[in-house]
């Protein structure tokens, strides 16, 4: 299984990421640059975090118009797994793969720290290693985390199931609507999510709870394509 | 031609950015404010002196980039 980490001017969690994969499980992975238009070689892309374009105008609001976009759409179209963390998240929304906006934290601080979610679907590929309603350790860092949709939107996500990740409840550190941490999108192969399971591969790192979102969509990959292919 | 493009957060949406200013203008005595919103202001020169062509093209710049109009509202002004 091929993994592409997508690399902006201004993204800093593509390293971890790539080790992630690399740490977890052991797949080829490369770094690719937003000016790519093609990724037809990958079977998973992850957008990973930090600040594409210096955040200017909005979060995201740049970096979905990056060539790369069109082409993480057309993978997203045809199935492939698709995971935006934090910055990444932001992108997807920007893009329109994944319903909603990230706003400013309500208490306006930057919020760095370890955060208790629960699985509130585990019937996605991210997630399928997770049990329903267990409660994992990922940690978070960003200042615009709260996610906001309107009612309608909202009542439509948790109807089909797209909230994938919910703050512990009492726990919301930035004020998104429902304590959302991540959704999908309704096929279920984009996923979106302020918390970092990347820098939760390791009890080294405080938590190993991130490591079973690499080894899900392993496994959602394989069952598609038959448990012999690419070990 | 010049557009000058004001960009702000729907009325039904929390602004934590205007809600912490207004409670700063309270603690300094401005006891007469009531609500603060905060917003962007963008200045754009166009290289064109066509009145309706720069409306139709700022509003197609407003709806893909400038404003997210799921959380925003903009308005502009054409001026030359």
């Amino acid at each position: 299984m091929r993994f592409a980490v997508i690399v902006f001017p201004g993204s800093n969690c593509d390293i971890d990421c790539y080790k992630a994969v690399e740490e977890t499980i052991g797949q080829p992975v490369d770094y690719v640059w937003h000016t790519a238009t093609d990724l037809s070689a990958y079977d998973a892309i992850i957008v990973p975090g930090g600040f594409s374009y210096g955040d200017y105008l909005r979060c995201g609001a740049i970096a979905r118009f990056a060539p790369v976009m069109n082409e993480v759409r057309k993978a997203a179209e045809e199935g492939k797994y698709v995971l935006g963390i934090c910055n990444g998240f932001q992108i997807l929304t920007e893009a329109g793969l994944l319903p909603g906006v990230l706003l400013r934290n309500r208490e306006l601080k930057f919020r760095c720290h370890p955060a208790l979610l629960e699985v509130v679907n585990n019937e996605t590929p991210f997630t399928r290693d997770y049990a329903k309603g267990e409660i994992v350790n990922i940690p978070i860092a960003h200042g615009e985390g709260n996610y906001y949709c309107d009612e309608e939107t909202l009542a439509k996500l948790e109807a089909n199931g797209q909230v994938v990740f919910r703050y512990k409840a009492g726990e919301n550190p930035n004020g998104s609507v429902s304590d959302i941490a991540g959704i999908c999108n309704e096929g279920r192969n984009v996923v979106g999510m302020m918390p970092h399971p990347e820098r939760a591969v390791s009890e080294l790192l405080g938590s190993s709870d991130g490591k079973r979102m690499f080894t899900s969509v392993l496994s959602a990959w394989r069952e598609r394509h038959g448990a012999t292919v690419n070990g | 031609m010049k557009a000058t493009v004001y960009v702000t957060i729907k009325e039904n949406v929390l602004d934590p950015q205007g809600a912490a200013v207004q409670g700063a203008l309270h603690s300094l005595g401005f006891k007469e404010v009531g609500k603060v919103r905060i917003g962007k202001y963008m200045e754009l020169t166009l290289d064109t002196n066509d009145r309706s062509e720069a409306e139709a093209r700022v509003k197609a710049m407003c709806e893909k980039l400038l404003a997210n109009t799921v959380v925003e509202d903009y308005r502009f002004e054409l001026e030359g």
